[in-house]
């Protein structure tokens, strides 16, 4: 593929990054035909900045920022742009935001951001949207045409009468497990607007539609899920090139709904366990998603890795660098038409997974 | 605690007398309203532990417990007593739980022997319930 080039450079570029430890970020590159049109992009998510009092902020989340930022300012070839990917803050406040915002002003390039649910509970998203504009819109960039959404909205009811202040909704939407939460969805609105946005591009553009919940049905109970995502499918079946790249869930998570390939991306902050652990759930984790080991907590970083996306022919590859684990490379397989692990495969191909600890 | 006590011990009695083939005796049994009042007590103290679980005053930093382990999840209570290979000794739950505080909430460390602690591992393990013990287990 026309990518090589580029891939060779950027592990050159890895190689010289692994020297000062590697990074939770996630590196997107599109690779088409003509070279000059190849472009990357950085992905970097979930880093919930989380405040304690006056001027100090939880170290092992601002640990996890700061590297991703340091790290992606190293890569060469340039990334064209950086993604953030959603939970910049773990409450919301103008300290957390403010903080991280910081953090984030020192990246190289231009940063598109997408809103998490503890970037919005607070104040429904007002402070963020001063820092980062609005919470979803579309732009183009080099043939591919990308959509980000806020997927994390949820209903009238619970977001304006429930609950006495701000303070207390954050508190509850931040809450993983927390049963006072409440379905995330795109809403009505939004997807009248989406279905506008896509009305005027032809269905064989490739589509990346980022979003901070995946948009399919995993766990309900934290969330690992959008209440309107058969809804919101709906209007991306039509192209014939579809990728959701989505945070929220910490985890490597991959699956394929018709024409839509459905990606993860890591946090900077902490794992997450697969909904599968908690023996008491229901859930519905793809079949294609070989989990990943559980993390190791004496490294704070374990389980926080970075990505290298290819999306060649306007399929998403993603290669996870995850530290102390193997790496691993998540890719669609234009024969199987679904991403596929390269490493750790089906049942029936089963390799022995990795070894933590 | 003392009730409690006798109760299982006459029960263990009881099921003797039974292996036995001897008429069973029926001297102090427990009752429905002892088995809920027992339950009761318990999930008292799991509820405990789920507010402590998710509560910011547990540490010094805000970091709870259900930040990295939402319903308790990976904490796998069924594995301990474990050769915990980072600290270089087998250890039990309590132990693992002070890492936590310690560690990623920056806190103090309980007595294990303390309520808190106990509602802690009551919380943890009743999210884990049905699952087979494992002690040992990576």
């Amino acid at each position: 593929m026309s990518n090589n080039y580029s891939r060779r450079s950027f592990l050159r570029t890895a190689g010289t990054v692994a020297a000062v430890g590697a990074l939770p970020l996630t590196l997107v590159e599109l690779a088409f035909a003509k070279a000059e049109d190849n472009f990357t992009f950085a992905y970097i998510s979930d880093s919930h900045i989380q405040h304690i009092r006056g001027t100090k902020f939880v170290n092992n989340w601002d640990r996890g920022l700061i590297r991703a930022v340091a790290e992606t300012n190293l890569i060469s070839p340039k990334p064209d742009f950086v993604m953030f990917g959603g939970d910049l803050a773990q409450l919301g406040t103008k300290a957390e935001l403010d903080h991280g915002a910081g953090m984030l002003g020192k990246l190289n390039g231009k940063l598109r951001c997408v809103m998490g649910e503890h970037d919005y509970y607070l104040d429904l998203g007002e402070y963020w949207s001063k820092l980062f504009g609005p919470q979803y819109y579309s732009f183009d960039h080099k043939g591919v045409h990308f959509v980000v959404l806020n997927s994390i909205l949820t209903t009238d009811e619970w977001t304006y009468k429930r609950w006495p202040t701000g303070e207390q909704r954050m508190l509850e939407m931040a809450g993983l497990d927390n049963p006072n939460g409440s379905p995330f969805m795109v809403g009505e609105k939004q997807r009248e607007w989406l279905a506008k946005d896509l009305a005027g591009i032809a269905k064989d553009t490739p589509l990346v539609v980022f979003s901070h919940s995946p948009i399919q049905k995993i766990y309900k109970g934290w969330n690992f899920w959008t209440d309107d995502a058969e809804q919101v499918q709906a209007l991306l079946q039509p192209f014939s090139k579809v990728n959701v790249v989505y945070g929220h869930v910490h985890q490597i998570q991959y699956n394929q709904i018709g024409n839509i390939s459905f990606n993860s991306v890591m946090a900077t902050a902490w794992p997450w366990p697969y909904p599968q652990s908690y023996a008491q759930a229901e859930q519905y984790m793809p079949k294609l998603t070989i989990p990943m080991n559980r993390a190791d907590p004496f490294f704070e970083r374990d389980a926080t890795g970075w990505q290298l996306i290819d999306v060649n022919t306007g399929r998403v590859a993603l290669n996870y660098n995850l530290y102390s684990n193997r790496p691993r490379t998540v890719a669609f397989d234009p024969k199987l038409g679904h991403p596929v692990d390269k490493q750790f495969q089906a049942e029936a191909t089963l390799q022995p997974n990795q070894t933590q600890y | 605690m003392k009730k409690e006590i006798v109760a299982s011990g006459l029960a263990a009695v009881i099921g003797c007398a039974l292996l036995a083939g001897a008429s069973p005796a029926r001297a102090d049994e427990f009752t429905k309203q002892d088995v809920e009042r027992w339950n009761q007590q318990f999930m008292q103290v799991v509820q405990k532990g789920r507010e402590l679980w998710t509560s910011p005053a547990l540490g010094k930093n805000g970091v709870v417990c259900g930040q990295c382990h939402p319903n308790a999840a990976n904490s796998h209570p069924e594995t301990y007593p474990k050769f915990q290979k980072q600290i270089g000794r087998v250890i039990t739950l309590p132990e693992m739980i002070n890492w936590c505080i310690r560690n990623p909430l920056e806190g103090v460390p309980l007595a294990v022997d303390s309520p808190e602690m106990t509602a802690l591992v009551a919380y943890a393990t009743y999210e884990r319930r049905g699952v087979k013990l494992e002690p040992g287990k990576h």
